[in-house]
């Protein structure tokens, strides 16, 4: 992916160019692998496994062959062996997940994939869709039967126009190929798949507001236990995994849950796709082993701070990681490493800032991001998003007070942990990690009595800024 | 008014035969978006068709409804204006293409129609398509890297009665058929 810039699209007018040089993805005289880093991304220079035809050309389906001819344990285990970790955000082990999943309870069991990207900053999903659906669709059709399931459901992005229809015609080709059906590859298997749009809510990522969701109701989590596993989707056992999670899925099964567990770091294995955006050269989808570091991902791969300006802070996983700083970009982008430093891998979605960028307002987009998306159930998060906005806002807008920074603090406090879901959570993490290493710039904000950056507030003369002001209707706090 | 016709009580019935028995609730946001497509946005009328359909009440089809943005409560324009301006599109200049979207279409902020039906303006969350920023979606396909410029002439273009090239895919011709696709038809 860094080799060459990636303007063109499968589906845009442009059309794709292989990339020179590529290594193909399943080399099968390779009895150690793919040789290249790359595995979930290793066709992105190749338009051809756009479609069914292209795909099944470059070894497409042979691994849901050999998943067919194994038993739903020994499948399991390949997965556990590999040490795959969920790439949702979270990091549970996949393979776990899929034995949590009970077997013969003479209920329906269901397989849910969550396409319902994103996490602010993050655009892996997508671009995995966009460019090769049935890698997706095969690491779908693997799970399904691995936990016994004749139903997969694939909750999709409403806002994904594009994509969602991509995928309905990738579903569409496979259904006629007989990969699903009522006779999985002529094995007598049924599989079923059911794609299912969102309408525009965040929340609804979140696997139990997904089920509520997918179900016809408000998108709002529920309590756990139980378990979507034992009762998730329609009251039955039920295994949700993520895009990228089930993109791997397929070369697993292919290459063996050793060959995989040999990739990066040994608690965080494999590769990663790490989404870059924000101030830098070339932003875009990067996948890198686990465990490289932020330097080689900047500076080897989305070319570095845009115009040579200076790294201020950068999420490592979208919005609800807290926020790092240039003395981290020696950190290793794997689940531990990043805990160690003080955040979280998240969905690896990099948002980079520069010096220039200031970081009270850019904490206050993020607040009011979750306020937005904050589904009501929960007091600390509801009332504690809305809050923390107006507190941001206030002081971006130049009036801002002392004891406004322990007041956000205290915030952080009676939402952290506190509510149903980590929305909350989510929302604390920019409030926190901003204040811990940037609290001179929002001390700036309140002692000069406008942004540094843009010069705007009471601070100085600028009846622009007031009107601003009026317009996002702060007159009612500014007080 | 009963909003859906009798095609499109049929096709209504498609939607819920995709579910399994018992749970045809489950039917409920693409046929939200089903009514939608048939008047531009989701009216009182729709959302008792719906609730008529799934055998419950207008009260727990409207909770659904008003959950969800991309279910218009109020008359919408021809076409949806929606721009990002979370963090990874506001660093580079989303709040300029935002107000310029307001400037070109004249629609209000707050998310109104302009005064000639046109347009509503929408202030969006990430899209995940933060490689482009800043991104917009018109009637929900995306224009990568919108400069202000860029934003004014996709608005005269539409204004023009044509369909501005997305950077990929193909876009539908207004939000009504956008939320057609959304049902799960027409595509």
């Amino acid at each position: 992916m860094g080799e060459k810039p990636r303007n063109d699209r499968p589906g845009g007018r442009g059309g794709l160019q292989a990339s020179p040089g590529a290594a193909p993805r399943r080399d099968s005289s390779a009895s150690d692998g793919p040789p290249s880093n790359k595995i979930i991304t290793a066709n992105w220079g190749n338009d051809e496994v756009f479609s069914l035809d292209g795909y099944r050309a470059d070894g497409g389906y042979e691994a849901l062959r050999t998943a067919l001819d194994m038993t739903s344990a020994d499948l399991i285990d390949v997965v556990k062996a590999s040490g795959l970790r969920g790439r949702g955000g979270a990091g549970f082990p996949t393979g776990v997940k899929w034995s949590f999943v009970p077997q013969g309870t003479g209920k329906p069991t269901y397989a849910v994939a969550n396409f319902d990207e994103s996490e602010p900053g993050t655009f892996s999903n997508r671009e995995l869709i966009e460019r090769e659906p049935h890698q997706f669709l095969e690491g779908l059709a693997i799970a399904t039967y691995a936990i016994g399931s004749h139903d997969a459901y694939v909750y999709c992005r409403g806002e994904f126009l594009w994509p969602d229809m991509v995928l309905r015609q990738a579903i569409a080709e496979a259904y006629e190929a007989g990969i699903f059906g009522e006779s999985v590859l002529g094995t007598g298997y049924e599989i079923n798949v059911i794609q299912h749009r969102g309408a525009g809510a965040y929340i609804c990522g979140e696997e139990t507001a997904l089920l509520s969701s997918l179900e016809g109701y408000r998108g709002q989590p529920r309590l756990r236990p139980p378990f979507p596993a034992v009762e998730g989707l329609f009251g039955c056992p039920t295994l949700i995994n993520n895009v990228e999670t089930l993109c791997n899925v397929p070369h697993i099964v292919r290459n063996g849950g050793e060959w995989f567990a040999k990739i990066g770091p040994e608690k965080s294995p494999g590769t990663k796709i790490f989404s870059v955006s924000g101030k830098v050269e070339r932003p875009g989808n990067y996948e890198l082993p686990m465990g490289s570091a932020l330097r080689t991902l900047l500076e080897e791969h989305a070319g570095g701070v845009r115009d040579g300006k200076r790294l201020k802070a950068w999420t490592p996983g979208g919005s609800s990681t807290p926020m790092l700083t240039e003395e981290h970009l020696d950190v290793h982008l794997d689940f531990e490493s990043i805990a160690a430093a003080g955040s979280l891998l998240g969905t690896g979605a990099i948002i980079v800032m520069d010096e220039s960028d200031c970081i009270v307002e850019a904490t206050r987009r993020l607040i009011a991001f979750y306020a937005h998306e904050s589904c009501g159930k929960c007091t600390p998060c509801r009332e504690g998003t809305w809050w923390g906005a107006r507190v941001l806002e206030r002081i971006e807008a130049g009036y801002g007070r002392p004891e406004d920074l322990p007041l956000l603090e205290d915030l952080g406090q009676n939402m952290l942990f506190r509510a149903f879901c980590a929305l909350a959570d989510g929302a604390v993490s920019p409030i926190q990690s901003s204040l811990k290493h940037f609290r001179d710039e929002y001390e700036a904000h309140i002692a000069e009595r406008r942004c540094p950056f843009t010069g705007r507030g009471p601070g100085v003369v600028n009846e622009t800024a007031e009107a601003r002001a009026g317009d996002r209707g702060l007159t009612e706090v500014l007080g | 008014m009963a909003v859906l016709g009798a095609e499109d009580r049929a096709r209504a019935a498609e939607i819920m035969a995709r579910y399994p028995k018992g749970r045809e609730r489950a039917a409920i946001i693409p046929l939200l978006y089903l009514v939608q497509s048939v008047e531009g946005h989701v009216t009182r009328d729709g959302l008792r068709d719906v609730a008529e359909l799934l055998g419950t009440t207008t009260a727990e089809v409207e909770a659904v409804a008003s959950f969800y943005t991309m279910f218009r409560l109020r008359p919408t324009g021809t076409h949806l204006v929606n721009v990002c301006t979370n963090l990874s599109c506001a660093l580079v200049g989303a709040w300029d293409v935002f107000e310029a979207a307001h400037d070109a279409t004249g629609a209000p902020h707050g998310g109104d129609v302009s005064d000639d039906g046109m347009f509503t303006v929408h202030e969006e969350e990430c899209l995940a398509a933060c490689d482009a920023a800043p991104v917009v979606q018109v009637d929900f396909v995306n224009h990568d890297k919108v400069s202000p410029e860029r934003m004014r002439e996709i608005v005269e273009r539409l204004r023009n009665g044509e369909v501005p090239e997305p950077a990929r895919g193909i876009a539908p011709t207004d939000f009504k058929h956008a939320s057609r696709i959304l049902a799960g038809l027409e595509e």
